[in-house]
């Protein structure tokens, strides 16, 4: 063999093992659920291969599921636009900092070391009927009886919100840092007025990494059952809460396939589009 | 007036991101045994009835071998295929990056369900081996992103001096090549560690059961009640998983200034 011709087939030596355990663990077991979402399991249990439109009349018709859907659409919207409006002013701060900037960027990424479960629980010593805010409450006198604050929709998105946090004010920054300071100064000296110029100079320039922020926030939230779980009453599950009801308690598989084909082809149609107006690499910036 | 304000916006999102996770760490010293408010006075007792439970002992010997198998599987994988990205000109460069992060970009519900439907459907069912094949699948592409970001910075002209001096290319990978990608593998490597380590997502769909790691044992805590044994768990998670990292970085920094005072 040449030297060129094994130069030209090292690369594919080296990717080779990663590219047969994305092919064997990921892309076969996606389409082998499309299959499977069409085999029907029986009344006695056991799973009938064949092609049945059962599940995905279920899955599409049902007012149940679609209630639900759309519940976990608007549930990750509002968390997203939370996570924007609290995430965007700190990351122009860590953006524009003089001093302590390390500090500040080193305690961004802090969260993302710890564990997502015990971040969701400790709200629950926050906002519980022995948590934080109930026990000063009391202490003040303010309420004799503790309140029940927790297992609402409107901790299930504090959760998410607390989750995703870092995700938004990551990217945000990192299109922001890439921002020319003396582009403000320029419009400045312009006649424009600070406001004017954030307006129209910097936050243009920086909504790559707020579309960055936003898809991330959308659909990791759009995606999670575990916050719901913990911090979400009996009626506030998510689509992903469905997935798992299906597969793990009524061992209903081919359901749970399409349920969670279903999933994939909302978040995905979404990612679609992100990658068709901007690629995939601005949301790769922020995470590496 | 308007950039105070934004330093006062930008403490209380601070604040909004750790003081839960303050909350359970001061908690996990309260002598109380009710895990909760008020805080009747600073104890040790909660970390020792942890070592004393068996089941979280387990869970922990669980978490922590997961965590390394997916490290050192992931990281192999993973500096292979960046090595090939970085150092290569390959052809459909875009569509193989791609097929790399596919893992992030399906919902980890979904490739959940997939993987445990597909490896059922061919006879291997819930067990370690899973977790496994899950936990290497879905680190996999943050390895790779962190590796190749720190392997653009390694010059190239070493490795060719070495093998322009007589050094085959698998004598200049193992003497060259891998003390230079040191930072990266051990950078690859932790990352894989720290989000195996963490995770519950797919973890409640692949684990067989009786087998707990960390946090789905937490999870199954937090369903009965809150005990302060939770509160002492999690603050060992927490210097497990944020300690590791932070300790990393100090290494890499002390490095970094011994080879700038020797240069």
């Amino acid at each position: 063999m040449s030297i060129e011709a094994r130069e030209a087939r090292q690369p594919w030596i080296l990717l080779s093992p990663t590219l047969t355990v994305i092919t064997l663990l990921l892309i076969v077991p996606v389409l082998f659920i499309v299959v499977y979402s069409f085999w029907l399991r029986t009344s006695v249990g056991d799973v009938q291969p064949g092609f049945y439109l059962d599940n995905w009349a279920d899955t599409l018709t049902d007012r149940f599921y679609r209630d639900i859907l759309l519940t976990t659409l608007r549930i990750a919207a509002i968390t997203t636009v939370v996570c924007a409006l609290m995430g965007y002013p700190a990351a122009y701060f860590i953006a524009r900092a003089k001093s302590n900037k390390a500090l500040l960027l080193l305690l961004l990424m802090l969260p993302f070391w710890i564990s997502y479960i015990i971040r969701t629980m400790s709200w629950i010593y926050i906002l519980g009927t022995n948590g934080a805010l109930n026990t000063a409450l009391q202490w003040l006198g303010i309420t004799a009886e503790p309140i029940q604050m927790l297992y609402n929709e409107t901790t299930v998105i504090l959760g998410l919100v607390h989750f995703l946090l870092p995700f938004m004010v990551l990217n945000v920054y990192v299109s922001l840092d890439g921002v020319d300071e003396t582009l403000e100064d320029a419009a400045g000296s312009l006649g424009a007025t600070k406001w004017q110029s954030f307006l129209q100079v910097t936050l243009p320039l920086s909504l790559p990494g707020l579309a960055a922020g936003s898809l991330l926030c959308f659909v990791l939230g759009a995606g999670t059952y575990i916050t719901p779980a913990v911090l979400g009453g009996p009626r506030d599950a998510m689509f992903a809460n469905l997935v798992y009801e299906a597969i793990i308690i009524q061992l209903n598989w081919p359901l749970g396939a399409a349920l969670s084909l279903l999933l994939l082809a909302v978040l995905g149609a979404l990612v679609m589009i992100y990658n068709h107006f901007l690629g995939l690499g601005q949301l790769m910036k922020g995470l590496g | 007036m308007g950039w105070s304000l934004i330093r006062f916006w930008t403490l209380m999102v601070y604040l909004f991101m750790f003081l839960p996770i303050a909350v359970v760490v001061l908690l996990a010293f309260n002598a109380n045994q009710f895990g909760s408010f008020p805080m009747t006075g600073l104890s040790l007792r909660w970390f020792d009835e942890l070592f004393q439970n068996e089941a979280i002992l387990r869970a922990l010997r669980t978490s922590l071998t997961l965590g390394a198998l997916t490290a050192l599987i992931s990281t192999t994988l993973g500096v292979l295929a960046s090595l090939a990205l970085v150092r290569y000109d390959i052809p459909f460069r875009n569509t193989i990056s791609t097929i790399l992060i596919a893992p992030i970009l399906v919902p980890e519900v979904v490739l959940a369900v997939a993987l445990l439907l597909f490896l059922q459907f061919l006879g291997i069912h819930k067990s370690f081996t899973l977790l496994l094949f899950g936990h290497v699948i879905f680190t996999l592409p943050f390895v790779i992103l962190v590796v190749q970001a720190r392997l653009v910075g390694i010059r190239r002209d070493v490795e060719e001096a070495a093998m322009s001096l007589g050094a085959s290319p698998i004598q200049t990978f193992f003497t060259i090549t891998l003390p230079l990608l040191t930072p990266a593998v051990a950078a690859g490597g932790l990352f894989a560690f720290t989000i195996s380590f963490d995770d519950i997502t797919g973890t409640l769909f692949w684990k067989p059961g009786g087998v707990e790691t960390v946090p789905t044992q937490i999870f199954a805590m937090l369903r009965n009640s809150i005990s302060p044994e939770i509160n002492a768990l999690g603050t060992l998670m927490i210097l497990i998983t944020a300690g590791l990292p932070l300790i990393g970085l100090a290494i890499s920094r002390k490095l970094a200034m011994r080879r700038d005072r020797a240069e």
